[in-house]
């Protein structure tokens, strides 16, 4: 009987606390992905407002912020997209879109969403108030459809994603929304697996699986056309094996560098952006998984793959040694920074826990349960291009 | 004159079981195993995703060594790696069997 009224009141308060006014702008989203939940965090107080359930397959899963930072859109692996409500922490909207998706993208004026595919592959454009369809672009080349990977909205209202099967890079143009114009970019490499367009929204990169290097679209000058970089990028002689896809989203630039991880190999690469060469190669602990840049591009934090999944390690950029290898937890699938760096979210799968790091030193500064967390996603999201 | 029994245990010893099945405790870090680390590509349901599905529709070309040799050797040209470094060949068999039969769901 207590414990029933401690549950009535707890209900009551944490009603109130949906309604008191409030900022989300230092809200985040950490994704549960064996449970399909999502929980809500406030990232000031490093505490857990809420848990969202029912939100499908969430391996993999991926979302993005709508520009008043008052909804998450997230991509469930089983083609279910959610429209959720970070302040009254309820599903605002759900369809399930697809067979088998991988990710999606805003459109920078926040009018649209798109979901990437992979089956029946393509990509479909929703009304980012109601989750109605509104286009979709089948990925068919040869008439053989193609998973769709490394989405991301462009400056002029344009999103730009690659063809895994078909090797081709198309820019959608989405002026009318019903109706998306489509440049197509023929035999930009072999096997695309991720891409990431840079901070500025000009360049558009394509990690290839399928070859040694990079596809590069430089959107400023699309008459190039796409051009391959980096030859030694990945595998070349005696790769290792790959047991986990690196990933490419996410802000790995720090100046005119961006730090890429190699594919097959225990590196970190460093590439100028103003010639597109390769400056450097830092060895790593691992196969890298997710290569990010601190806010400020002082730092650039590393994970990996199996069976080094337990680590991180910092890359000092100016340097481009590392100067710190940390073992925060096992399992450890992502990291979000806080807006301006000063914070480090990471979380610790198989610990089911996410944990806070300070940029500075490195000292734990909290441990938030989570059941077998994988991406973390800060509000600060919203206005940044690509993410 | 070699005895029977000895002849058999010689034997024995000279060819593998065809398959030891890994324990109970191992059986249960092999199948988180699979949902999470395989199920990175293949989905956590095996329904797919860069990989292709793992259902037992989606394998009946194949039988259980065939894809054991794949889970140890990887698919070369593609994102399939080989296991061979982190999976016996017992377990590899066992996962194999498993995928095959539907005894993962
Ligand atoms: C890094 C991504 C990745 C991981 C991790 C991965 N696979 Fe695969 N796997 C693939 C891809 C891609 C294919 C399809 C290859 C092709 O194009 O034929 C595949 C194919 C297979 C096949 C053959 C199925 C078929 O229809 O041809 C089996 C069996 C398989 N994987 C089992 C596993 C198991 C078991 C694990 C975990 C121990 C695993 N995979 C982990 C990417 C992966």
């Amino acid at each position: 009987m207590k414990r029933l009224a401690a549950l009535v009141l707890f209900l009551f308060l944490s009603a109130c606390a949906g309604l008191e006014p409030r900022g989300t702008g230092d809200l985040g989203i950490i994704i549960e992905r064996a449970t399909g939940s999502v929980l809500v965090v406030d990232t000031t107080k490093r505490a857990i407002l809420g848990r969202i359930e029912g939100l499908g397959d969430l391996s993999h899963a991926s979302m993005v912020f709508s520009r008043d930072q008052r909804y998450a859109y997230i991509f469930g692996r089983d083609g279910g997209l959610s429209k959720v409500d970070l302040l009254e922490r309820r599903i605002a909207a759900r369809i399930v879109q697809a067979g088998n998706s991988i990710g999606g993208a805003i459109g920078p004026k926040g009018d649209w969403v798109a979901a990437a595919n992979y089956e029946p592959g393509g990509v479909k454009f929703f009304d980012a108030a109601s989750l109605a369809q509104l286009a979709e672009i089948p990925a068919l080349v040869d008439g053989k459809a193609s998973k769709v990977i490394g989405i991301a909205e462009a400056p002029g209202n344009r999103l730009v994603f690659s063809l895994y099967d078909a090797g081709e890079i198309w820019l959608a143009d989405m002026t009318d929304v019903k109706t998306p114009w489509v440049r197509k970019f023929k035999q930009a490499g072999q096997l695309p697996y991720d891409g990431l367009i840079t901070y500025d929204g000009r360049h558009y990169l394509a990690g290839l699986f399928g070859e040694d290097g990079l596809a590069l679209l430089d959107l400023w000058n699309l008459e190039a056309g796409t051009k391959k970089i980096m030859p030694g990028y990945g595998k070349g002689q005696e790769p290792l094996p790959v047991y986990k896809m690196p990933h490419l989203r996410g802000w790995s630039q720090a100046g005119d560098e961006m730090f890429l991880p190699a594919i097959g190999r225990h590196e970190v690469l460093v590439v100028d952006r103003r010639g597109w060469k390769e400056a450097a190669r830092i060895p790593v602990a691992g196969q890298p998984v997710f290569v990010i840049a601190r806010p400020d591009g002082r730092q650039v934090w590393v994970n990996f793959a199996l069976p080094n999944n337990g680590l991180i390690q910092v890359i000092d950029v100016p340097t481009r040694q590392i100067v710190k290898t940390l073992k925060p937890g096992k399992a450890i699938l992502h990291l979000e920074f806080a807006s301006k760096g000063t914070e480090v979210w990471v979380s610790a799968r198989d610990d089911d826990q996410v944990i806070a790091l300070d940029t500075e030193t490195f000292a734990e500064l909290a441990r938030i349960p989570a059941q077998k967390p994988s991406g973390i996603f800060f509000t600060s999201r919203a206005h940044r291009l690509g993410l | 004159m070699v005895k029977p029994v000895a002849l058999l245990a010689a034997l024995a010893l000279a060819i593998p079981p065809a398959q030891a099945a890994p324990d109970l405790e191992r059986q249960k870090e092999l199948l988180e195993f699979l949902r999470q680390d395989c199920g990175a590509c293949h989905g956590m349901t095996l329904k797919g995703g860069l990989g292709s599905p793992l259902l037992p529709g989606n394998l009946t070309g194949y039988d259980p060594q065939g894809l054991a040799e794949i889970i140890l050797n990887g698919k070369l040209g593609t994102p399939m790696p080989p296991w061979k470094d982190l999976l016996t060949q017992d377990e590899a068999e066992w996962l194999a069997q498993g995928l095959v039969r539907g005894a993962f769901p």
